[in-house]
């Protein structure tokens, strides 16, 4: 370079030309449509959010923040609350949580770990398959089939653990003729079967982060003489730590708002008491499912007010998982 | 692990051969002896191969014998000293037991460190078992239930019309598989081609509304489904004054497919190499010719895989349609007009009705219903697995 710098002449000596980027007629066309769609899928969102703010404002003005503090949700006597419905959600959103987070981490490290190379991708595909099956389904399985099984569990925990508030039931376990149907309908049955649903969200997340896990650092730990188990404490769960976090909360998220299953399986009760192993919960997406085709305008408007509120909080959930899970995977996945 | 080292001794005593012969012998190392196996008499020939793997016979033994110890064991306790019966109960006591029995038979062989590792694979490996098993369970439970039904040939050539509602020879799903397609394709309709513009949007465009966007999409995608029903109630039904029907249902299921397929299109896209746009761009295309010519033909089996598990989501969604659509026992095979009834919605319909014949089609109805999701995700192992082919 500063050999022909000398021997060119004064002042035509090479610079770097400035390249103008001007996209072409169709480029500007194309990026305006891009970008078209892109505000329009933001709009959308927003318009999801706006529209059941303006819908559900009749209720807000006719209830006030009575609405919060209601546990009735009794059209006939016009008290309609979310004071039960929203503690009731979360109650059977962590009851699915802690049903399935066990399950969800051991099958990623089985999937990402323990299984045969050959076999990984079909269970991979399992996995999804398990996330496709439609909810009426699980609906069906847990009424007709798991919930009759269920309920010895269920009188089991109350036996050994009937101590604990949130574990007993009104009545007698130890009875012979023992009241089956105080056992059914349950929240705990309903957390159960919506545990099958988030499981394959979870376990699918998990396994993502954890086999990203850097193949270097796995074969030093081997290296060092450390067990599979060790190699797996010492380096895939702690990388994979925003992962089990992350899919662990877009667990939650679709566990407060499962609807139909939820539906199907509850017998609605609006009492604060928390007894999960009971007859009778209610959430507020099986609230909307089961009293939507009865409703008058402001009793629809009260269900929109739920449901911007499950809206609100699910986004919430699903953003900070969504910051979490892309945090721990920065750097490794995007931008090829 | 703590593998031991086979015959240590022999190992030195190869070295120091190889030392005294140190240049002639440079084939010795390709395992090529046949000619000086007299000058290394002990050499390689009767060296046992090392196992690499870390189970070995020993191991099956005292896995096997572990649970059955633990059988024996939770049997005699369980059953005959104690009042305790049931068959979850004796299921849960007998893993215990064999978690405890394989401690100690392990512990006698190994330190503790390899205890903690055999105890992490069977617990793992059990968590993993017990989900498939569950998910075979909700398969096949639902697929046996839905025989009664499916049985009989009127179940998929009818509608719900009966006389007498216990009889499984008359009425059937028809209308629903009708309206469960039409809503599909519908939804289809509008999701792929928004869906593909938004993620090459998100990967080709970018920008810092991209970044927002993306962020958002990630949270859409967890959208619960009865809100999408809510929106398209509020907005279409009744701002707009389009009528219950299968549009609006299709439109509901298009508002949650829409970020599912829209998140995996863009993570696809993502995958497309630089190397290939930059290629196209050097070549003076412009960047919409890249895109089309080179960016999504590449994508293309995966794109289709992406857009079929969207599908299969949205085939199996209820609740979007059970604000939409209406409920209908007739065919009505226009989607925009009047109440129409698709395969989950009629599955949920029918469970509710208290007689045992409609919880005979209501499985019927879920094991279709099942087997159409079935069918889409072959159809998009195929197509994901086509793409390896052509490469």
């Amino acid at each position: 370079m500063s050999g022909t710098e000398e021997a060119s002449p004064v002042g035509t000596a090479d610079r770097p030309r400035r390249v103008r980027v001007r996209p072409t007629g169709d480029d500007r066309v194309f990026r305006a449509v891009a970008r078209g769609t892109g505000v329009l899928v933001l709009v959308l969102t927003a318009g999801i959010g706006a529209f059941l703010a303006i819908r559900s404002s009749d209720a807000f003005a006719a209830y006030g923040w009575d609405f919060f503090t209601e546990t009735q949700w009794n059209p006939e006597v016009n008290r309609l609350g979310i004071a039960a419905v929203l503690p009731g959600t979360i109650v059977v959103a962590l009851i699915a949580i802690a049903v399935s987070f066990p399950l969800a981490i051991t099958t990623a490290l089985y999937i990402s770990e323990y299984a045969p190379p050959r076999v990984k991708s079909a269970l991979v595909s399992v996995l999804d398959l398990m996330a496709a099956v439609p909810s009426v389904v699980y609906g069906l399985w847990g009424f007709y089939f798991l919930q009759d099984e269920i309920i010895y569990l269920a009188r089991w925990l109350h036996q050994a653990f009937g101590f604990l508030p949130f574990l007993s039931v009104g009545t007698d376990p130890d009875a012979a003729n023992w009241a089956e149907s105080r056992y059914t309908s349950s929240a705990f049955i309903a957390g159960v079967v919506v545990a099958m649903m988030v499981l394959p969200i979870t376990a699918s997340i998990m396994r993502e982060v954890f086999s990203q896990a850097p193949v270097g650092e796995r074969e030093a730990a081997l290296a060092l003489g450390s067990t599979r188990w060790g190699m797996i404490r010492s380096v895939v769960l702690p990388f994979g730590r925003g992962g089990i976090v992350g899919g662990t909360m877009l667990g939650l998220g679709r566990a407060l708002g499962e609807t139909i299953a939820v539906a199907m399986i509850i017998s609605p009760a609006f009492d604060l008491d928390f007894r999960i192993l009971e007859n009778g919960a209610i959430t507020v997406s099986s609230l909307i499912a089961l009293r939507f085709g009865e409703s008058s305008a402001l009793q629809l408007s009260a269900l929109l007010a739920a449901g911007l509120v499950l809206y609100v909080f699910t986004l919430v959930v699903n953003t900070l998982a969504a910051i979490v899970v892309s945090r721990s995977r920065s750097g490794s996945a995007t931008d090829l | 692990m703590t593998r031991t080292l086979p015959e240590h001794e022999r190992v030195d005593g190869f070295d120091d051969d190889r030392d005294s012969h140190d240049t002639a012998d440079r084939g010795h190392d390709d395992g090529d002896h046949t000619d000086d196996t007299d000058r290394f008499p002990r050499v390689d020939e009767d060296e046992p191969r090392r196992v690499i793997r870390a189970r070995g016979p020993a191991d099956r033994v005292a896995l096997i014998g572990s649970a059955a110890a633990g059988f024996a064991l939770v049997w005699v306790v369980y059953q005959r000293l104690l009042p305790t019966s049931g068959l979850l109960g004796f299921a849960v006591c007998w893993y215990a037991a064999f978690l405890l029995v394989y401690t100690l038979v392990t512990l006698q062989r190994h330190g503790a460190v390899e205890v903690v590792d055999r105890m992490a694979a069977v617990v793992v490996r059990t968590g993993a078992a017990l989900v498939g098993a569950s998910l075979v369970l909700v398969i096949g439970y639902t697929i046996i239930s839905g025989l009664d039904a499916m049985q009989y040939a009127n179940f998929y050539t009818e509608e719900l019309i009966y006389t007498d509602p216990a009889d499984l020879r008359q009425g059937g799903i028809l209308h629903a598989v009708v309206g469960t397609l039409e809503q599909l394709a519908i939804s289809v309709a509008i999701t792929l081609p928004l869906g593909i513009a938004c993620a090459v949007y998100l990967t080709e465009v970018g920008g810092r509304l991209a970044k927002v966007v993306r962020t958002l999409i990630e949270a859409m995608t967890g959208l619960p489904s009865i809100v999408a029903g809510l929106f398209i109630y509020v907005a279409a039904i009744q701002l707009l004054g389009v009528q219950r029907s299968g549009f609006a249902a299709a439109l509901a299921l298009s508002v949650m497919m829409l970020p599912i397929i829209t998140r995996s299109a863009d993570v696809v896209l993502r995958l497309v190499p630089n190397g290939l746009r930059e290629a196209s761009l050097a070549l003076g295309s412009s960047q919409w010719q890249t895109i089309w010519r080179v960016v999504l033909p590449t994508a293309r089996p995966s794109l289709a895989t992406a857009l079929i598990l969207g599908v299969a989501r949205g085939a199996g969604e209820t609740s979007p349609v059970l604000l939409t659509a209406g409920y209908s026992q007739f065919l009505n095979a226009n989607p925009l007009v009047d109440w129409q009834t698709s395969l989950p919605l009629f599955v949920y319909q029918v469970f509710r009705l208290p007689d045992e014949a409609m919880a005979a089609r209501a499985f019927g109805a879920a094991t279709v219903l099942l087997l159409l999701v079935l069918l889409l995700f072959v159809i998009a192992r195929l197509v994901a697995r086509g793409k390896r082919g052509e490469r």
